[in-house]
């Protein structure tokens, strides 16, 4: 039988997408269904004074009140109202919804609400915030002993700004009470965080609850978190109108209210020797949470584990801090957190090699990062470590130094970058997630039951190719149910590079299961003979796998994907626009299961990465998006698409299904500093992003 | 008001300003067409009008009277409209799949043997944030090929 795995088998979703069969949630209508909207605060911080409502009948009003259980977003902190009360910690803080049959009622509705706002005065530097979300700290060897055997010692500092994920279909959701339970079908990632929040929220037990994802136009960690209080906001309104809601974002409500990539501040001081080696590596990272907690502090947590980079260095003091401030609260973001301190430790290594006099090829490759080295947490790397072979064939194959040589002195430059993604949650998160996956026998095959979600990536056909292979049946024979907890087994969030890796995984096992049951009987004979029956497995840990949380120390991930990119670009010498003119971008992932989707990740994600380094700016004006429009936060569009080469490298990691490690993340980490890179080759040192032609304009020459 | 949608005759009681793409959608039931950003920046909503590639969510209704509009749906019925729903499988041109009937639909205009250039500036309205483009060229570059001709060896005997 043909393999499924490691083919381009047709994807599960890509028919009803072709066609326009395919429902997302603003496709869908209940009997009786009205529409919400979401009055929310102008003011970045203070206190309401009073509400003043007057609107005709036909016009449902809930506010915190209708609130029957604790009034907050449950996640990790339990800081976030669903709906304000008195206190106002950023704009677009919602306060109030309402609701009416025809949605045309609702569009000037907050004209017709007055919120008596109380301004207090906001802080938007999270360096002068008294609020600390999470404080992480790293320390491997002794970094005064790093500094004292280094003969040089060279600093930076680096700066990322706000990205927005910019899904194309905004955020939604429909809520659909019934008789003491509540339905939620949405644009969402985690149908089990939505879930959970609405059992806090709702104070209704766990089997009364169902959340079901819609097919989903896209979440890049945007609808991770974000649909928890959308689900929310809908079922409130839902159980006060005791009707059907329906919640869609347009694009200017989307772009001001939900969360986007954190800020970073990222300080570099490097130990090393003359001939290129680091002995001491001490990092400081601040991100800017924004008002509330939400994911600041994993999103933290991966930042700070990143941090050095994957470079070998036997002295690190790495020092993390999740600031508040008065702006909306930022979230995930595919990368989540590595992309900012990788941006700044690839950054700071151009500038060391340039300071140093070396190639840096050359001093990446010195420390780069190979099996048994140590990395920041002392994790000790397997043979699948693969730093050193991705920078190597990105290298040859972009003919990097050729032109390096040949661009000396003109307005083309090139550069590169190197960096790594750990797959799966963060040290012991999924132990503690305990994520499971059930597998059912149907009549010709078998049924995929699990709660991670398709938004664009290739969920459900990666993990039937699994499914069918470990099983010995055609992939054909494989349906996938769609992630509806009345249904599905929670597999955990679809986020953090953990789809393929860990709940891929968890399939596979259970098809192993469910084959040795089988015996030599294919699932037609059984399914004829016994009926249907259903497998689970829950994650175990791998052997070995060791991780401390106090100390912040041990085995972060299961294991590493490893990426090398190259940037060659051109500046407008006139108006300082820069333009990509190709890109290399090589990928070690362990094994690709489809291909042509893993470079789909690839491809996806290194744009993002482009337009994060060069013309996704989010322009803060008094703790609001001032270009909270498509016309104005721009994203790459087809005319600034550059050619792409990608490579994609295997290098099994014998706990993966098939040998696969994560692919989503990874690729936003290395085109920004890439980018950077090239820049500085071109002449012009610039520290952050976006590098929009203003900065450039006003960077400093080298 | 009249307007022939994925060729058959529908006469829609709605307001000549409603958008193109709410009468499509809720008028028509047609939820193929989807919407972006409800500003004409994204192309999500894009459908034909006549033959031409316009994104319906600032299109009023009055504006495709008497017109022949195809949307997704209807995009079968145009000369190369299911060769590009293939392709955009096959290449993966689709991945979350909500840009892709404005995508597929904004190439449809296009010539067989299309350049890359061309299709460029074809789907130069239309954004995708999942993949980075160069698997939507492929798929459209892949359904336009030109089809191939007889080698004909004769001149070279």
């Amino acid at each position: 039988m043909a393999r499924a795995v490691g083919s381009n088998v047709r994807r599960k979703d890509g028919d009803a997408k072709v066609t326009g069969a395919a429902k997302y949630i603003d496709d869908l209508t209940f009997p009786g269904m009205i529409y919400g909207a979401t009055i929310r605060s102008t003011i970045p911080r203070g206190t309401i004074a009073a509400r003043h409502i007057s609107l005709p009948d036909g016009f449902v009003v809930a506010d915190h009140q209708d609130i029957p259980g604790p009034n907050y977003v449950a996640l990790i902190d339990p800081d976030q109202p669903c709906l304000a009360v008195d206190q106002i910690r950023h704009v677009a803080e919602p306060i109030l919804l309402i609701g009416h049959a025809d949605k045309h009622a609702l569009i000037d509705v907050h004209k017709r609400v007055r919120i008596e706002e109380r301004a207090a005065t906001p802080n938007y530097d999270p360096e002068k915030s008294d609020i600390c979300f999470k404080k992480i700290a790293i320390d491997k060897g002794q970094i005064d002993l790093g500094f004292r055997i280094s003969d040089l010692v060279i600093d930076g500092e680096y700066r990322t700004g706000h990205q927005e994920q910019l899904y194309i279909e905004t955020n939604g959701v429909i809520a659909v009470p019934g008789d003491g339970q509540m339905t939620v079908y949405g644009s969402l990632q985690c149908p089990y965080y939505v879930h959970k929040a609405l059992v806090v929220l709702l104070k209704l037990p766990p089997d009364r609850v169902r959340v079901v994802q819609t097919e989903t136009g896209g979440g890049f960690g945007g609808k991770e978190e974000y649909p928890s209080i959308l689900a929310c906001h809908a079922a409130i309104l839902a159980r006060k109108a005791n009707r059907p809601v329906k919640m869609i974002y347009d694009r200017v409500e989307d772009l001001l209210a939900t969360t986007k990539r954190h800020p970073s501040i990222v300080r570099h001081r490097t130990g090393l020797t003359r001939d290129g080696r680091i002995t001491a590596m001490d990092i400081d990272v601040i991100m800017d949470g924004g008002a509330y907690a939400t994911l600041s502090a994993v999103v933290l947590s991966r930042g700070v584990i990143h941090a050095a980079g994957p470079y070998r260095c036997d002295h690190v003091r790495i020092r993390g801090r999740a600031m508040m401030t008065h702006t909306p609260p930022n979230g995930a973001f595919r990368g989540f957190g590595a992309p900012q301190t990788q941006f700044a430790i690839e950054a700071h290594m151009d500038r060391i090699a340039d300071q140093l006099g070396i190639d840096p090829v050359r001093l990446r490759e010195i420390n780069a990062l190979r099996p048994g080295d140590t990395t920041a947490t002392g994790q000790k790397l397997g043979k699948d470590a693969s730093a050193l072979p991705v920078l190597r064939d990105a290298v040859k194959r972009s003919k990097f130094a050729q032109k390096r040589k040949k661009w000396k002195g003109t307005n083309r430059g090139i550069g590169l970058s190197l960096f790594f993604h750990g797959s799966g949650f963060t040290g012991g998160g999924e132990v503690k997630l305990a994520s499971k996956a059930s597998l059912a026998l149907t009549a010709n095959g078998a049924k995929i039951l699990v709660a991670s979600t398709e938004i664009g990536q290739g969920t459900r056909t990666m993990h039937a190719q699994i499914v069918a292979d470990a099983l010995g049946v055609p992939f054909d024979s494989i349906d996938v149910n769609e992630a509806d907890t009345a249904f599905v087994p929670d597999s955990g969030p679809t986020v953090a590079s953990r789809t393929c890796m860990i709940v891929g995984k968890l399939l596979e096992r259970c098809a192993l299961d469910m084959k040795k049951r089988l015996g030599k009987m294919t699932p037609a004979q059984y399914f004829k003979k016994h009926g249907s029956f259903t497998v689970t497995s829950q994650y175990e840990p791998p052997p070995g796998l060791l991780w401390d949380d106090h100390t912040y120390a041990g085995d972060a991930y299961g294991s590493y994907a490893w990426g090398c990119n190259v940037v060659e670009l051109e500046v407008d010498p006139v108006t300082f626009e820069v333009t990509p003119l190709n890109v290399t971008a090589v990928a070690e992932i362990g094994k690709a299961i489809h291909p042509m989707m893993a470079i789909g990740q690839i491809e996806g994600g290194t744009a993002q990465g482009i337009g994060y380094a060069l013309i996704e700016e989010v322009v803060m004006k008094d703790g609001r998006m001032a270009n909270a429009t498509l016309t104005n936060y721009i994203i790459p569009t087809p005319q600034d698409a550059a050619p792409m080469d990608i490579g994609i490298m295997e290098s099994p990691y014998q706990h993966g299904p098939f040998g696969a490690k994560g692919v989503g993340e990874m690729p936003i980490d290395g085109p920004a500093p890439a980018v950077i890179n090239a820049l500085r080759n071109c002449g012009f040192d610039i520290r952050s992003i976006p590098a929009t032609p203003e900065r450039v304009m006003k960077a400093p020459r080298i | 008001m009249k307007l022939t949608v994925n060729g058959k005759l529908r006469n829609v009681k709605a307001h000549p300003m409603k958008r193109l793409l709410d009468v499509l959608r809720e008028d028509c039931g047609l939820t193929g067409t989807k919407e972006g950003c409800g500003e004409g920046e994204c192309g999500a909503c894009t459908v034909l009008i006549d033959g031409v590639a316009v994104d319906s969510c600032i299109v009023p209704v009055a504006h495709a009277e008497g017109c022949r509009v195809i949307t997704i749906e209807g995009a079968t019925a145009t000369k190369t409209g299911k060769a590009l729903q293939n392709a955009f499988v096959v290449h993966g041109g689709a991945q979350c799949g909500i840009c892709t009937p404005g995508m597929i639909l904004a190439a449809t205009p296009l010539e067989i043997g299309a350049s890359l250039d061309e299709i460029k500036v074809a789907l130069a309205g239309n954004l995708c944030r999942c993949t980075g483009y160069p698997a939507i060229f492929r798929s459209v570059e892949s359904a336009l090929k030109t089809p191939r001709r007889k080698s004909s060896r004769a001149g070279h005997l």
